[in-house]
């Protein structure tokens, strides 16, 4: 340990792993410090994962692979259920060991990772912030930087303290609760999404299949559903019906912020990474790829800013990232507001007139024009989402 | 307007909701129950919940009992309690 590195990564998720990586890979001294005793545990995610989303930055290992995916499949309110093919679209992870093998791959690079290390302040010199300070073992330490790399998740407030206002609405917050069950009998290339006021309101639920007979089953429901019931309540329910005798492995809660990006991502200093900067698709709600995406630009550039000795280059992220996915994720938002409210019937009209297409014909593509051409209304809703 | 109700908001949560009506901290972490998700350190608007590895605490000082946290909390682990919340 040193009393000061070039650059410090604060989480060692996807998003600081890809940043830790991506920066040590040029030769500048990183450390990465993380609050849990474990990097890549609890696991709080859903773990289905796009093909080129990961392959954009790991090669493709077995270990990791519970499920591979080739086949969406939409459930309707009303229970008719919509396939659609997709040839080889992604995959189901197993969290535990990808995050770890993600780490690998920074400290390949000559990242220093410390475990158990709560970050609980910045240090700042002359406005800017040059360091963080940090409980080990019951001590309070400190350790500088040139450029500090916030990636620390939705609970994430070191960017607060920067000044950068971080936290997400609570009617944008989907509070997300899943389980781990064994013996669900479904297919295993399939992922489902079941969509429903009595399921899952302004969200979805999902079941994602996992090796040996598992699946995850878990759901998202807005904050304002919450006011009424929980997300663990609706959750319940839903097993209860579908369920009932199988056995429950894990149990976890989480937070996804289905918000676009935060309007500011660097201050002086200091950038925000992954969840942390809300740079997450608000549609899906997915988080992997685009978290080791905002990663790798944030430990790009920031190393580039060190080399460079030009602390402002690190404002060039902001850029990069809206080129890259921030403005594909502003679309997704409005489509996501033009379907939140969406009542039953018309899910369970869209679903009627999908199941009308031919087999071989459905895709995505058609799954949106079918259900422009058959409920004209909606056209309205999208024209006043997009206006 | 955003910033006008902003300040309407601020007014109305620090004078009324808090401070003068009450005074005392009404939101209660059940820790036994809580899965430490940050759920409700995401969407806390005063930076009020302070998240370990296995500590979970709300900061009084910063805490308006704007009740956020409740609704955002997946597993139903954060209670309003009437009578205050002994420090």
């Amino acid at each position: 340990m040193r009393e000061e590195y070039d650059i410090v990564v604060v989480g060692a998720g996807p998003a600081g792993s890809m940043a830790a990586r991506f920066a040590a890979e040029q030769g500048v001294s990183v450390l990465m410090l993380e609050k849990d005793r474990d990097v890549g545990y609890p696991v709080r995610c859903g773990e289905a994962i796009s093909k080129a989303g990961v392959e954009e930055f790991i090669p493709v290992d077995e270990k990791w692979i519970s499920a591979k995916i080739n086949k969406f499949a939409l459930v309707s309110p009303d229970g008719s259920k919509a396939d659609i093919e997709f040839g080889d679209a992604g995959y189901v992870l197993e969290r535990r060991i990808f995050d770890y093998e993600l780490a690998k791959t920074a400290t390949g690079k000559g990242t220093v990772i410390l475990t158990r290390a709560y970050v609980n302040g910045l240090l700042f010199n002359e406005g800017r912030v040059s360091g963080v300070k940090y409980e080990f073992l019951g001590e309070q330490k400190e350790v500088k930087a040139k450029v500090v790399i916030a990636a620390d998740g939705v609970e994430s407030r070191v960017g607060r303290w920067a000044g950068i206002q971080t936290y997400t609405d609570f009617r944008d917050m989907e509070c997300c609760m899943q389980v781990t069950a064994s013996n669900i009998n479904i297919d295993p290339g399939t992922l489902y999404f079941y969509f429903g006021e009595n399921v899952a309101p302004n969200g979805y639920l999902w079941v994602f299949p996992k090796s040996g007979g598992c699946a995850n089953i878990g759901l998202g429901v807005s904050g304002m559903t919450g006011k009424k019931k929980s997300a663990m309540s609706y959750l319940n329910d839903f097993i209860g019906k579908n369920y009932p005798d199988a056995p429950v492995l894990t149990c976890i809660a989480g937070g996804v912020p289905s918000t676009p990006t935060l309007k500011k991502i660097t201050a002086p200093g200091i950038m925000i990474a992954g969840d942390a900067a809300r740079q997450v698709n608000p549609l899906s709600g997915g988080g992997i790829a685009s978290g080791m995406i905002g990663g790798s630009i944030a430990g790009r550039v920031a190393a580039e800013a060190v080399k460079l000795n030009r602390p402002d280059h690190i404002f060039s992220y902001d850029v990069e990232w809206n080129k890259r996915l921030g403005k594909r994720h502003e679309t997704f938002n409005r489509i996501k507001n033009g379907i939140y409210n969406f009542s039953d019937e018309k899910f369970n009209n869209i679903a009627a007139s999908f199941l009308k297409i031919p087999e071989d014909k459905r895709t995505l593509r058609s799954l949106f024009t079918v259900a422009l051409i058959n409920n004209p209304s909606l056209l309205i809703d999208i024209a006043k989402v997009f206006i | 307007m955003k910033r006008k109700r902003d300040l309407i908001w601020n007014l109305f949560k620090y004078n009324m909701y808090r401070q003068a009506k009450t005074g005392i901290l009404l939101i209660d972490i059940n820790s036994d129950k809580c899965d430490l998700c940050g759920c409700c350190v995401g969407i806390c608007p005063e930076d009020a919940i302070e998240l370990k590895e296995s500590v979970i605490f709300i900061i009084d000082e910063r805490c308006t009992n704007c009740s956020k946290c409740i609704w955002s909390c997946p597993i139903e682990a954060i209670k309003f309690n009437k009578n205050g919340v002994p420090a």
